[in-house]
C-alpha cells in the first residue's frame, strides 16, 4: 500500500545569531489515509518545524532539506512555492493553537471560511456558505447560519477552535496536521475536539498529524507514535506498544512523568527528568541525551547513535538492547 | 455602528462647545481687548469709549454666549484691521490651506504607505534602508528649512515651479512637498512596524495555510490590520500640519489660513484670532471624529460589541 505522506531524512536548519541551528535532524516517518500519527516531544523538540516544513511554511531563516518528502505520489521537494500554496488548504491542511489572532479580526467568520474553499475551487460564493454552514454544524456549532456574519472575538476560544476545524476541512483535505490543537482550551473543551478530530478522521478517512506534549491525547487519538528529543527521533512505535513497554531511556522518563491509571499508587511521586534540553548546534556527536540519561555510558559520547529498528513500525535511538535498556524512573527521583 | 457613531458625535460636540469657550477666554486673559481696539495712543476716555460701544463691559459670560450664538449663525465679528467680516474672509483663506493640507496629506500618503509596506516585507534590505533614511531626514529637517532648500533648488536653480504665491496649482507643487514630507516619517513608521507586527502574527499564519496567495495574504488580511493605527494618526497629523502650514504657508508666502493667522497675531487683530483658534480646533475636533469612525468601519472589535 503506498502512504499518503513519506517523509525520509528531513532536515531544518535554522539560521541564528550564534550559528546554525539543526533544529530538524534525520526525522523520517510515513502516513497512510485514515491513520493518526503522533508528534510528541517537549517544547524547542522540532515537532512543530517538521510540520511547517512539510506545509512549506517555515519561517524566513530556516532552510528544509529531505531524502524523501512525497504526499499522494508527488515530490513536494521539488514544489514551488505556487504549487505549494496550490496543495496547502486544498489537500493538506493544519489546524493549529487556539489564541485571540488565530482568525482576522476584521473579517467575519463565514468570509474567512468561504475564502478557503473559492481560493482553490471555482464555484458560486453561495455554493460556499452552504459548505461552510454543513461544516460548521458538522463540529457542532448551533445555529451555523447566523454564526457566518459574527466577528472571531465574538467567540469562546473552543468555538474559534472548531470555526478552525471546519476552515481546514472547507476544501476535503487528504490530510490534516493538528499542532498542538488542544492546548489552549479548558479541559473540558479539550475532550470535546479531540473526539470530534477523531471522529471526523474517520468519517473523511483522512490522514492525521497530531502534534503535542500531552501523552494523554496520544492514547486517545493515535495509532503509531513518533517521540522526539531535541530534533530527533528518540523513538518511535504503535501507541499501545509504547505505553506498555517504552524503549528508550527518555520516552520512560516521559511515562514516569504522568499518572496512568492502575499504574501509579496513591501518595506516590510523579517522575522528572533531571536536566535541560542542550540546545544542537555545531556537529553534534555521541547520544544526544546522554547528559540526562542515568544509564549513559562511555559509548554513549563517542558511538553516532542510529535508530535501531526492532520491525518496520518500532524503533528507538539508544545503544542498549531493548531487555537492558529499561529503567526506573520513579526509583531514580526519590535518590535524587 | 449607528450607536456607536452617535456617541462620538455627543462627544465631538462637548469637546467643540468646550473648545469655543476656551478660545474665547484665552484671548480674554492675554490682554484688555478694548485697549487693543483702542490702539497705542488712545486716551482713558477713548477706551472707555470703545469698551462700551463693543460691548465689552459686560458681564464676560454675557460676552461668551453673545458671540456663541453669533458665530453659530455664522457671524464672527468684524475685523478691525480689514473693517470687513471676519467670516468671509476666513472662508476663502481656509479653502487655500485646505487644499494645501489635503494634497499634503496625499502626498505623504502615497509616499509612506508603499514604502512602509516594502521596509516590512524586505526588513533589513536596501528598500528598508531607503525607507528609514527618508523618515529619518523628514524628522531631524525643520519644515521651514527644508521649504527654503526647494525654493532654492526647484524655484531658483531649476526655475521649475514659481517660488511664491497662490494663484494656480504650480504654486502648490513645492508648499505641498514640504508640508507633506513633514507628516510623512510617523505614517511610514507605524505602516513599517504595524505590517511587520501584523505579518507575525497568528491568523497570517492561517490564512497562508489556506493556500492563499501572498498577494491576498499581504493586502487583504494584512494591510487591512496595518492600517488601523495609522487612520488614527492621520488625522493627529492633519491637525499637526494645520499648525505647520502657519510656517510653510509664511516660507512660501501663500495667502492662506496660517498666513492669516501669523499676522492677525502680529497685528492683535482680536475678533480674527479668535475666530482662527476656534475653527482651527473645531476642524481638529472633525477629524478626529472622522478617525474614529473611519477605524469603527475598518476594525469590526471597535464597531461590534
Amino acid at each position: 500500500m503506498s502512504h499518503l505522506l513519506e517523509v525520509k531524512d528531513l532536515q531544518v536548519d535554522l539560521a541564528i545569531p550564534a550559528g546554525i541551528l539543526n533544529a530538524v535532524r534525520n526525522v523520517s516517518f510515513s502516513l497512510s489515509r485514515g491513520e493518526t500519527l503522533a508528534l510528541v516531544g517537549e517544547s524547542g523538540c522540532g515537532k512543530s518545524l517538521t510540520a511547517m516544513a512539510i506545509m512549506n511554511l517555515l519561517p524566513g531563516q530556516a532552510r528544509r532539506q529531505a531524502a524523501v518528502l512525497s504526499f499522494e505520489g508527488d515530490d513536494l521537494r521539488h514544489f514551488s512555492q505556487k504549487q505549494m500554496a496550490d496543495i496547502r488548504g486544498r489537500q493538506m491542511a493544519m489546524i493549529f493553537q487556539e489564541s485571540m489572532m488565530l482568525l482576522n479580526p476584521c473579517y467575519t467568520i463565514g468570509n474567512q471560511l468561504e475564502e478557503a474553499l473559492l481560493r482553490h475551487q471555482k464555484v458560486p460564493r453561495r455554493q460556499a456558505r452552504d459548505r461552510a454552514v454543513y461544516l460548521l454544524e458538522k463540529v457542532g456549532i448551533t445555529a451555523a447560519g447566523s454564526r457566518l456574519k459574527q466577528y472571531p472575538h465574538q467567540l469562546s476560544g473552543g468555538l474559534r477552535q472548531r470555526v478552525m476545524i471546519s476552515m481546514a476541512l472547507m476544501c476535503g483535505p487528504a490530510l490534516i496536521i493538528a499542532d498542538e490543537p488542544t492546548t489552549a482550551l479548558d479541559v473540558t473543551i479539550q475532550a470535546q475536539i479531540l473526539s470530534l478530530l477523531a471522529d471526523l478522521q474517520q468519517e473523511f478517512n483522512m490522514g492525521m498529524i497530531m502534534i503535542t506534549h500531552d501523552l494523554g491525547v496520544v492514547s486517545r487519538i493515535a495509532e503509531q507514535v513518533v517521540v522526539m528529543y531535541c530534533g530527533q527521533i528518540i523513538e518511535s512505535a504503535p501507541t499501545r506498544e509504547l505505553f506498555s513497554r517504552p524503549l528508550h531511556p527518555y520516552t520512560q522518563g516521559l511515562l514516569a512523568c504522568i499518572p496512568i491509571p492502575g499504574r501509579s499508587k496513591r501518595g506516590q511521586h510523579l517522575g522528572s527528568i533531571p536536566g535541560t534540553v542542550p540546545t544542537p548546534i555545531g556537529r553534534l556527536q555521541g547520544c544526544i541525551f546522554r547528559n540526562r540519561c542515568p544509564l549513559a555510558m562511555e559509548a554513549c559520547a563517542e558511538q553516532t547513535v542510529i535508530l535501531q529498528e526492532i520491525d518496520d513500525r518500532r524503533s528507538y535511538r539508544c545503544l542498549l538492547s531493548p531487555d537492558r535498556a529499561g529503567y526506573n524512573w520513579l526509583e531514580y527521583d526519590e535518590h535524587e | 455602528m449607528l450607536h456607536y457613531t452617535c456617541k462620538r458625535i455627543a462627544l465631538a460636540l462637548l469637546v467643540a462647545i468646550t473648545v469655543s469657550f476656551l478660545s474665547f477666554m484665552l484671548v480674554r486673559v492675554s490682554g484688555d481687548p478694548a485697549y487693543a481696539l483702542a490702539g497705542e495712543n488712545a486716551t482713558a476716555k477713548e477706551i472707555a469709549f470703545v469698551r462700551e460701544k463693543y460691548g465689552l463691559d459686560r458681564p464676560i459670560m454675557v460676552q461668551y454666549l453673545d458671540w456663541a450664538l453669533k458665530a453659530l449663525h455664522g457671524d464672527l465679528g468684524q475685523s478691525p484691521y480689514f473693517r470687513e467680516n471676519v467670516s468671509a474672509i476666513i472662508g476663502h483663506r481656509l479653502k487655500v490651506t485646505m487644499t494645501l493640507g489635503a494634497s499634503a496629506l496625499l502626498f505623504a500618503l502615497t509616499l509612506s504607505i508603499p514604502l512602509g509596506v516594502l521596509a516590512a516585507i524586505r526588513p533589513n534590505t536596501w528598500i528598508d534602508r531607503v525607507a528609514l533614511g527618508i523618515s529619518v531626514l523628514g524628522q531631524a529637517m525643520p519644515s521651514f528649512w527644508f521649504g527654503l532648500i526647494l525654493i532654492l533648488f526647484f524655484g531658483v536653480t531649476l526655475r521649475w515651479f514659481p517660488v511664491s504665491g497662490s494663484s494656480s496649482w504650480r504654486h502648490f507643487v513645492l508648499p505641498t512637498i514640504a508640508l507633506g514630507y513633514y507628516a510623512t516619517p510617523a505614517f511610514m513608521r507605524l505602516t513599517r512596524s504595524g505590517m511587520m507586527d501584523v505579518l507575525s502574527s497568528d491568523y497570517i499564519r492561517t490564512a497562508r495555510a489556506k493556500g492563499l496567495l501572498s498577494g491576498s495574504v499581504l493586502f487583504k488580511h494584512a494591510l487591512r490590520n496595518a492600517i488601523i493605527p495609522v487612520v488614527s494618526v492621520v488625522a493627529v497629523q492633519l491637525g499637526f500640519m494645520l499648525g505647520g502650514s502657519v510656517v510653510i504657508e509664511s516660507v512660501f508666502a501663500v495667502n492662506g489660513f496660517g498666513l492669516l493667522a501669523y499676522e492677525s497675531i502680529a497685528r492683535a487683530d482680536l475678533p480674527m484670532v479668535q475666530a482662527i483658534v476656534l475653527i482651527l480646533s473645531l476642524i481638529y475636533v472633525l477629524l478626529t471624529l472622522f478617525a474614529d469612525v473611519l477605524n469603527a468601519l475598518l476594525d469590526p472589535r471597535i464597531r461590534v460589541a
